[in-house]
């Protein structure tokens, strides 16, 4: 996608936005609620229209070749709606025949590890069974490329585990992920590439390791003696102290040394938590994660576009 | 009491908000249709002997009596410029009455809304009384307006509010009802349908008791719209009638309630039971057929027993038929122009008409299930828009068509019993599906609108009302004809069908065909919506 623009009326939902997803890669697709995550989606599937910009997908315009490109893609919703006198099993089955075939074997494995029970009807399914019968539907199919709006959403941990699972094997199996989240650590376990949206624009592309610099954990340990000059070292920032217990935010390359010196004070207790996408777009974009896109023209500062 | 009706207020005013449009639009076509005849009335019946002759050829006549009810004074002109209104437009009024109630009760619950707000501070039954408070609230306005409205049209005063004090507990009633299926089944349409298979049965009780000669059978006065007849507006005034929707509200009102205080959020009468595990649906086109076969299912039956009803009345009608006063009357009512089988003709047109709402709302599944986020489910997979868009627009053509296939056969089965002529089948059948066409241009004109500016396609049931209106009164209101040649209806051919008839059967289908293709532009055009 290069440039793309999607208005809705007054509302610039997509600024110009670049993103490109190489074959055979699981693409991270991160963004806070609203910046445009599953409106991108549609446009890939067609379902939308571009104001402006050209995208391709496997080669083709989507809005023009749907049932080609549809053929070789599966998708789940961000937002799964089933008809509520379906029954789960019936959906499945009736998405993967539209999806052109579905592989019978996989579909009763992946029931079995989703833990699904295909015989409820769907208004019976809570948010994450639903989830589940999008997902199954999908992931039963022999499709090239995967597009997947928040998938994990309203899933239990254990089933995430299922679901990072699979998308590892379908990465080994040289199939193409392109995953929209709002959860930094996610997209980190599961992508080669990341691409970060805010606002309608892609304000940072590339591998993990390329947006480290981006990333702070917080840490939190109880040591016997607090030591000193702890915020001197480099790339630890924000230190706290109270009574026995410090707090700091850590660069990559600040953690090793902070640890020598936390070990070295005695270290009793330690906490850390990943850096969440809330704390990066507040640190790196100054501004508030729920900025809606229409304040995407005259915020400007801190877009880098990839081609 | 106050915990589980704590939040009503704020839903009655979340209800008002949502339907200030739609509800107005509704309440003051209702009264400003009524008041409109009642003016035009008096100029068709200037004096009389024109009302008396008017009123006993009604009266004498089976399948009007059947389809409208008696005259009870045949020397009062509002219960003659009324006729079409105490029963039939009556069961309109109720319908109405059903789908808000409806929309302000289980579809909220099937959809997750009532259970969002219920996580705030609002009782076990605050929405049951909101949409009651509401359906209530729109039936009395309907009432009061329409009594203004024919007072204004120069009706007498009295007469006047008691037809409309009629239509307001009418309309009471039936919300009540709606609050009672609203109970049972899991989904707004269901419960919706429960409500109009109700209306239905009330009716068919009236037509049956009606028949009988005036004040005999009891049938009529098992039904609530029996009752509205019975209130008799300007022919007696029966004031204490009044009382027996009332009762039939504070009977069915707890019911509702006590059922609402039995079941969980979202459940219905009967438990889930689980289904298949794995499916047959072959496609989109199952998928269409799967959601649509239940409800054409009900209106067939609904068909059936209609036209055999209808037709069996048959051979009643024909000895009027040769009466220059039943011919004149027939003219004026509007309608058939041929007048040999003028009755038939007009029930045969009324079907056709039903017909043409199931085609709209069959093919309103289009919007819905775009709105409901299963289009898009759908359209991730290799399926492409215009397939997808075939497959509801195409079964909701083939319904209507089943109906009037359904209709014709089972009027001329009653025709054929009633006069012993088994050719009746065939004639009347073909005349039934001569109205195909016409129902097709309603329902293909759900696809242009869904195409272009969907939000709209909800509309269309106004546009209905609108071609209905001026095909039952156009006549009566001296509407100009190329208003009145609009309307789909007014070009279908009618009993007996001739050769003369094909080119406009040819003219309706191209137009659909056309609406059609239209629509299918400006679908695959525009952007898939939420």
């Amino acid at each position: 996608m290069t440039g793309v623009v999607k208005r809705f009326g007054p509302v610039t939902a997509l600024d110009g936005l670049d993103l490109t997803v190489a074959e055979g890669e699981v693409h991270g697709f991160l963004g806070p609620n609203g910046a445009g995550k599953s409106t991108t989606l549609r446009l890939l599937l067609g379902m939308l229209r571009s104001d402006g910009g050209s995208l391709r997908v496997l080669g083709l315009d989507p809005w023009g070749n749907v049932a080609t490109l549809h053929r070789r893609l599966a998708y789940v919703p961000g937002d799964v709606a089933l008809w509520p006198n379906l029954t789960g099993g019936e959906v499945i089955d009736l998405l993967g025949r539209l999806q052109g075939g579905q592989d019978r074997a996989r579909r009763d494995v992946l029931l079995k590890e989703f833990d699904l029970d295909p015989t409820k009807r769907s208004r019976a399914y809570s948010k994450g069974n639903r989830q589940k019968v999008a997902l199954i539907a999908a992931l039963a199919t022999d499709a090239e490329v995967f597009l997947l709006d928040e998938p994990t959403s309203g899933l239990d941990p254990l089933m995430e585990d299922t679901f990072r699972r699979c998308v590892r094997e379908l990465r080994d199996q040289g199939r193409t992920v392109l995953l929209s989240s709002h959860i930094l650590s996610e997209a980190e376990a599961l992508s080669d590439r990341v691409s970060i949206i805010r606002a309608g624009r892609v304000v940072e592309s590339g591998p993990l390791e390329q947006l480290r610099h981006l990333t702070r954990t917080s840490v939190t340990a109880d040591v016997t003696a607090v030591p000193q000059g702890l915020e001197l070292l480099p790339g630890v920032h924000d230190v706290v102290v109270a009574g026995h217990r410090v707090s700091a935010q850590v660069e990559p390359s600040g953690l090793a040394p902070l640890m020598q010196a936390l070990t070295a004070a005695g270290l009793m207790a330690l906490t850390s938590q990943p850096p969440t996408l809330e704390d990066l777009f507040l640190r790196h974009y100054g501004s508030a994660m729920d900025e809606g896109p229409a304040g995407a023209a005259s915020s400007g500062g801190g877009q880098t576009d990839h081609a | 009491m106050r915990e589980t009706l704590a939040g009503t207020r704020a839903l009655v005013r979340l209800g008002v908000r949502r339907d200030r449009w739609l509800l107005s639009l509704w309440i003051l076509g209702f009264a400003l249709m009524a008041g409109t005849s009642a003016s035009a009335g008096a100029g068709l019946f200037p004096d009389l002997p024109s009302r008396i002759e008017a009123a006993r050829t009604i009266n004498a006549t089976a399948s009007m009596v059947a389809l409208f009810g008696r005259i009870y004074d045949p020397t009062s002109l509002g219960a003659l410029s009324l006729i079409k209104y105490t029963a039939f437009m009556t069961a309109a009024l109720a319908a109405l009455m059903v789908f808000v109630t409806i929309r302000h009760t289980r579809a909220d619950e099937e959809s997750g809304r009532l259970e969002l707000l219920s996580g705030g501070r609002v009782g076990r039954n605050a929405s049951l009384a909101a949409a009651l408070v509401i359906s209530f609230g729109a039936s009395l306005l309907v009432g009061l307006l329409t009594a203004a409205a024919l007072a204004g049209g120069g009706l007498p005063a009295a007469g006047s509010l008691a037809f409309g004090l009629g239509w307001a507990t009418t309309g009471m009633a039936f919300s009540a009802v709606a609050g009672v299926t609203a109970q049972l089944t899991t989904s707004a349409r269901a419960a919706t349908g429960l409500g109009i298979i109700v209306i239905a049965t009330t009716y068919v009780l009236r037509a049956v008791g009606d028949l009988a000669e005036p004040g005999t059978s009891v049938l009529s006065w098992l039904s609530p719209i029996g009752w509205n007849q019975q209130i008799r507006a300007y022919a007696g005034d029966q004031w204490w009638v009044l009382i027996l929707p009332l009762a039939l509200c504070a009977v069915l009102i707890p019911a509702a309630f006590i059922l609402r205080a039995r079941r969980d959020l979202g459940a219905g009468l009967r438990e889930e039971r689980p289904g298949p595990a794995s499916g047959a649906l072959s496609g989109v086109w199952g998928l269409a057929v799967r959601l649509q076969d239940r409800a054409l299912a009900a209106w067939a039956v609904a068909f059936v027993i209609f036209g055999v009803v209808i037709g069996s009345l048959e051979g009643n009608v024909s000895q009027f038929l040769t009466s220059p006063n039943a011919q004149d009357l027939i003219r004026k009512l509007g309608g058939a122009q041929a007048l040999a089988d003028a009755f038939l003709a007009a029930e045969i047109a009324i079907l056709g008409v039903i017909a043409a709402a199931y085609g709209l709302s069959a093919a309103n599944h289009l919007r819905s299930e775009e709105t409901a986020g299963h289009t898009e489910a759908l359209l991730g997979t290799a399926t492409t828009r215009t397939r997808w868009a075939t497959s509801h627009y195409g079964a909701a053509l083939a319904g209507v068509a089943i109906l009037m296939l359904l209709g014709g056969l089972s009027i001329g089965v009653g025709a054929a019993l009633a006069l012993h002529d088994g050719s009746q089948i065939g004639r009347v059948t073909l005349a039934s599906l001569a109205q195909i066409p016409a129902a097709w241009v309603i329902t293909s004109t759900v696809l242009t609108v869904f195409g272009w500016v969907p939000r709209l396609t909800g509309a269309l049931w106004g546009l209905l009302a609108v071609f209905v209106a001026l095909g039952e009164f156009g006549v009566l209101w001296n509407a100009p004809q190329w208003l009145m040649d609009l309307s789909p209806f007014q070009h279908s051919p009618l009993l007996p069908v001739d050769s003369g008839g094909v080119v406009s059967l040819v003219a309706l289908t191209v137009a659909a065909a056309a609406l059609a293709a239209l629509g299918f532009l400006g679908w695959s055009r525009r952007d898939l919506t939420a």
